[in-house]
């Protein structure tokens, strides 16, 4: 692989503007305050609509320049520089970037829109806008940096919009207590990004793609320590963002922030920033296979993690929240799979982008219709009360549990076929496990969709469902039709995979298939119909209980608790933390404070009249000192003369 | 040349005699003449910058005169890049620590000019104890800034001021006099190798000092350094001082003064003793790592918000040391960066927290909460403060932190990556802090605090301004910065490591 090849062939000067139109929505409508309130939304909206456009004018200038040369870079001001750390603020636009672009402005006008009628009646819609159009500028940022510093601007920057917007009603103190978790358990993440950047400088004397790219791309043997090293440590950075394991447990507690905000951050784009990273750093992850056995492990857990635990939830947030997290597991797994793998990852991220935001929305217009009721109990019958979301939402429900021809299915049956070509025990065991994961995928959204929009009303007294307003319509009926044909638009002649090859795979030559394409997908398939005559079965030929049944199994009771990953936590860093925090608390007031001032008492005469230091005493230390330094100066002289 | 630097020195030294000289009772005139006082001076060392050649590391505006001839001292005062910065950190922070400490001194054991007449001595050192370049001199200027410091807070600080102010100094003269000591000892060496004793910096580092004695005289600068700055165990002294004095004393003691010690291991204790320095390299990176991790642990636990953000200043202090002694480029720079940064973030800490302090009339923690409700704008300075101190990308915090790391790392890459936890701590302490006191339901007693007032907020905004501007563009700072750090590592003969490849 020709890894020096460098990214950008051109300059475009329209790149910046991707980023400026949002941040300046952000900007205006923060300092602007009160006055902003009446038009602020629309604004907001209007520069993150902009944003899109800018994006479109640059993917119909991409699509006019051959394979190679369709990278374009920007360069803006210098940033730092201080000796060889010489970073660039500079900015990329690539094949796999402009994916991103898309994605984000596109899905996050459409949520734009969306959130109008949603946050119309909040006191604080105006600030609720600064801030989507913050995220927005940020997680541009983010994927169109051209050095990993720069990405890690976008990076917390995207954290800290997170955080502000789980904390959007942070008077409730647990939604602040959510907020302050996504951002300590990112800031985890972040330190792998920080060690990971420092490898890269130490190693390669550069931190920019390019740089690395070319410094790696020397390297003769695979799996030297510098680039395991970072390889392990981007992926740390990947889970802290992405929700992976062990990093995960902040998920489904951001689900305390407004719908639109899960829809957009926690589900659509900044949760499936980790994936973009990795699959950046593909010159770092090819050469070192012991990290990317790490991430295939990572994903593989994560993603029968949350489908677990996407089976016990009754919130309908935290069971998509828990898929979310299953699906970029299927995400990470793709990406650990090296060249064979990074253009499903970027696939299944793009599609999944398009049906659990339609999801979400959805699920958002149901709490909408409902009073906020989120407990899936207390729903039921609501096909018939809110056809539009239950036609948008069952389309992405048929899309993420892989039915054919809805986009999950090629996305996922993609990734299932490239992890038991994977080869050997390994593929087998990745590839069992993720068409297990797909079973269990197909049970819980099914019992989702039949809790919801199924069965018999279970409603709280004085609940009159009502579809939702056109403004909310609207976008969840566009990110369904994305649901529907997004898959086969993505993979038929491999049209993703070849227009990502010069990034992430130049060079690669794909094996023959250990399992032929077609067994693999009449397993998956067959792995779906069973998840969904299970939840058949459970939910439909039973009632459903409007209060979570307690007399359930162990793994019922572990599922709920997110298998234990809080309680795990609390117990092993939480606690002792608070306790380590309080006892040298205690140690610097008794030992070092105390040691201090019992010299100092020591030099005074009693301590009692030490602790009753006057005035009178500064002179009394005084002179002690000065005679101590007299003897020091006259020791030394004396040593010297 | 225009005496830039005796000028700077002079006028708010001058300026306070104006205001002690003032008829009593007339404390708002006190104040207007004090901060157009300070005005003055920040206008006159902005103006100085036009004779500063950004591209020479060496001394500038240099001004050399005989004072006590028969032992070779001399009134003599330079800049270089470092020294600059950090007279212009005191010269832009004093008029906003006036403005902002407008009603701060009103129930002191002093009159209200006494405080402005104080805090205007304590900027005239300041620029004197940056500007120094005879080492005496030096020391005399170290030493004088305890006075002000030491009434501003024993007489108008809080509850606990007297024993505050006497701990603060009795631990400032333990650490002068070792130096005294030393500074004397360079004094006889000089008389024995050049025939005639100097003070002069640049004289004084083409010593030839044996490798024992070195180590003793390092030891004399290091220990009054890292009692100053102040590095883990020296610190007890810092929590006590802050939590007692005025927010704006808090800013000028933390946010200037204290940057003497950072200042002086880079000036004084570095160029003068590189051998020692390189011995003692060990020991002093493992007492900065304790320093970053112990200050960010203990300011977790913290119930009182100054006590807190004291906490917070010893962690970044040790940031700041663990820089210096990487000796590198960018550890160098970015520890010198970082000085300046972090004058700006504990300014904007202390004084917001202060003006929150003094409308609830509580330090704790847990009076507050729900502010976000009740005084946004307020709210919204706090929690950008707290991103400076969690040094978010995109703030100049954030810039400084990560060259300290990326420099230390390149050379010890274990010691970089235990500083490195220390940015999840930072998380806690800043997030917790901003929970308690922002978030949450709005607690009794909170219903009706004001918002800030109109000085407040141009008090606070250029601050905010400047953390915002320097995240983005350090470029001018690290222009000026970096030709001293080049020459400083030529002095102490060290080089950067170069990539290794990864083989």
């Amino acid at each position: 692989m020709d890894s020096a090849h460098a990214l950008a062939a051109g300059s475009s000067s329209l790149l910046v503007w991707l980023i400026a139109l949002p941040a300046l929505g952000a900007a205006i409508l923060l300092l602007g305050g009160r006055r902003t309130d009446k038009w602020g939304h629309v604004l907001a909206t209007g520069l993150s609509g902009g944003s899109f456009v800018v994006g479109i004018v640059e993917l119909i200038r991409m699509l006019g320049r051959s394979g190679e040369n369709r990278g374009v870079s920007q360069h803006l001001f210098t940033w730092i520089s201080v000796g060889h750390f010489n970073i660039e603020a500079g900015l990329l636009l690539d094949q796999l970037s402009i994916c991103f672009v898309l994605l984000i402005t596109g899905v996050g006008t459409l949520i734009h829109i969306y959130s109008i009628t949603y946050m119309e009646h909040d006191l604080d819609r105006r600030r609720f806008f600064a801030y989507l159009n913050f995220f927005i500028a940020a997680m541009l940022l983010l994927v169109l940096g051209n050095s990993y510093l720069n990405l890690y601007v976008g990076w917390e920057g995207v954290g800290l919009a997170s955080y502000l917007l789980i904390g959007f009603w942070n008077q409730k103190p647990v939604y602040a207590t959510a907020a302050k978790k996504a951002f300590v358990a990112n800031r985890v993440g972040d330190f792998g990004l920080s060690i990971a950047i420092m490898i890269a400088f130490a190693t390669f004397g550069s931190v920019s793609f390019d740089g690395v790219a070319a410094g790696a791309g020397k390297l003769a043997n695979l799996n030297s320590g510098a680039l395991t090293a970072m390889g392990a440590m981007l992926l740390l950075a990947a889970a802290g963002k992405s929700a992976q394991f062990p990093l995960q447990s902040w998920l489904g507690d951001a689900m305390a922030g407004p719908t639109p905000v899960s829809a957009l951050i926690h589900a659509a784009t900044m949760v499936t920033a980790g994936v973009y990273l990795i699959t950046r750093s593909n010159f770092v992850f090819d050469r070192a296979p012991t990290a990317q056995l790490l991430v295939v492990i990572v994903g593989v857990i994560t993603l029968l993690f949350g489908a677990v635990i996407g089976t016990a939830k009754d919130d309908i947030k935290k069971a998509l929240a828990a898929s979310t997290m299953s699906q970029i597991g299927y995400m990470i797994l793709a990406a650990g799979l090296g060249p064979a793998g990074y253009a499903f990852a970027i696939m299944h991220l793009l599609t999944h982008g398009f049906f659990k935001a339609g999801m979400f929305l959805g699920a958002g217009s149901v709490m909408h219709g409902m009073n906020d009721e989120v407990d899936m109990r207390r729903y039921g019958a609501l096909r018939k009360f809110m056809p539009a979301t239950f036609v948008t939402f069952g389309l992405g429900y048929l899309a993420i549990i892989g039915v054919p021809p809805f986009s999950g299915f090629y996305s996922k049956d993609k990734i299932i076929e490239a992890a038991f070509n994977a080869g050997g025990a390994r593929g087998l065991i990745i590839g069992s496990a993720a068409l297990l994961g797909a079973a269990i995928t197909a049970f819980y959204m099914t019992r989702v969709m039949i809790m919801t929009f199924f069965g018999k009303a279970r409603w709280a007294e004085g609940t009159h469902p009502h579809e939702s307003g056109k403004l909310m319509v609207v976008p969840m009926v566009i990110l369904a039709i994305g649901s529907v044909g997004a898959g086969a638009l993505l993979s038929i002649g491999s049209s993703l995979k070849n227009w990502l090859e010069p990034v992430v795979s130049r060079g690669f030559v794909e094996p023959t298939p250990r399992l032929s394409p077609l067994l693999v997908s009449t397993l998956a398939i067959g792995a779906v119909a069973l998840g969904v005559l299970i939840a058949y079965l459970k939910y439909v030929r039973q009632p459903i209980p409007e209060l979570a049944p307690t007399d359930v199994s162990i793994f019922t009771r572990a599922a709920r608790r997110d298998l234990y990953q809080d309680a795990f936590n609390e117990s092993v860093f939480m606690r002792p933390g608070q306790y380590l925090t309080r006892s040298l608390g205690f140690l610097d007031r008794v030992f070092i404070d105390g040691a201090v001032n019992g010299i100092g008492a020591l030099f005074g005469g009693t301590s009692v009249r030490a602790r009753r230091l006057q005035t009178g005493y500064v002179r009394t230390y005084s002179l002690f000192i000065l005679g101590g330094a007299a003897i020091l100066v006259a020791a030394m002289l004396a040593a010297r003369l | 040349m225009f005496p830039w630097l005796t000028t700077l020195g002079l006028i708010p030294l001058i300026g306070s005699g104006v205001i002690a000289l003032l008829p009593k009772g007339r404390d708002l005139l006190a104040k207007q003449v004090a901060l157009a006082i300070s005005l003055v001076a920040l206008l006159v060392s902005l103006l100085m910058l036009a004779d500063f050649q950004k591209n020479s590391g060496g001394l500038q505006l240099v001004e050399s005169h005989n004072w006590i001839a028969s032992f070779g001292i001399k009134y003599a005062v330079g800049v270089d890049g470092i020294a600059l910065l950090l007279i212009l950190l005191a010269t832009i922070l004093a008029p906003i620590v006036i403005l902002a400490s407008w009603n701060e001194a009103e129930n002191g054991r002093f009159s209200v000019k006494a405080f402005f007449a104080l805090i205007l001595i304590l900027e005239a050192f300041m620029v004197g104890v940056f500007a120094a370049t005879d080492v005496f001199l030096f020391y005399v200027f170290f030493e004088a800034m305890l006075i002000p410091v030491y009434f501003l807070i024993g007489s108008f600080g809080g509850t606990q001021r007297s024993y505050a102010a006497v701990k603060f100094l009795l631990y400032s003269l333990f650490g002068g006099l070792l130096m005294l000591a030393a500074v004397i000892a360079l004094y006889v060496i000089s008389k024995d190798q050049f025939g005639a004793g100097t003070f002069d910096i640049t004289a004084l580092t083409k010593l030839h000092i044996g490798v024992q004695l070195q180590r003793w005289l390092f030891l004399g600068f290091f220990i009054a350094f890292a009692i100053k700055a102040p590095l883990w165990p020296f610190h007890t002294w810092l929590p006590d001082a802050v939590a007692a004095a005025t927010p704006g004393t808090a800013v000028l003691l933390v946010g200037v003064l204290d940057k003497v010690g950072t200042f002086g291991m880079l000036r004084y204790a570095l160029p003068l003793f590189p051998d020692a320095a390189k011995f003692f390299t060990p020991a002093i990176i493992v007492l900065s790592i304790i320093s970053v991790i112990y200050g960010a642990l203990l300011a977790i636990g913290q119930t009182d918000i100054k006590r807190l953000i004291a906490f917070t200043s010893i962690s970044h202090f040790g940031f700041i040391t663990l820089g210096i002694f990487a000796m590198t480029s960018q550890g160098l720079s970015g520890a010198t960066l970082y000085m300046v940064n972090h004058g700006f973030s504990t300014a904007a800490l202390f004084l917001i927290a202060g003006w929150m302090i003094s409308r609830r009339k509580s330090s704790l923690i847990s009076d507050f909460g729900g502010l976000q409700r009740v005084t946004p704008v307020m709210a919204w300075t706090f929690f950008i403060a707290g991103m400076s101190a969690l040094a978010l990308p995109g703030l100049s915090s954030f810039v400084s932190e990560f060259l300290v790391l990326v420099g230390t790392f390149t050379r010890y890459p274990w010691a970089a990556i235990i500083a490195t936890v220390g940015i999840i701590l930072a998380a806690l302490y800043v997030l917790i802090l901003v929970q308690r006191s922002l978030h949450g339901p709005i607690a009794p007693g909170n219903e009706n605090l004001p918002d800030l007032s109109r000085r407040e907020k141009y008090a606070i905004a250029p601050v905010l301004a400047v953390i915002i501007v320097l995240g983005f563009f350090p470029k001018p700072l690290l222009d000026v910065i970096n030709p001293t750090v080049v020459q400083t590592m030529q002095v102490v003969g060290v080089t950067d490591p170069a990539p290794t490849g990864g083989k």
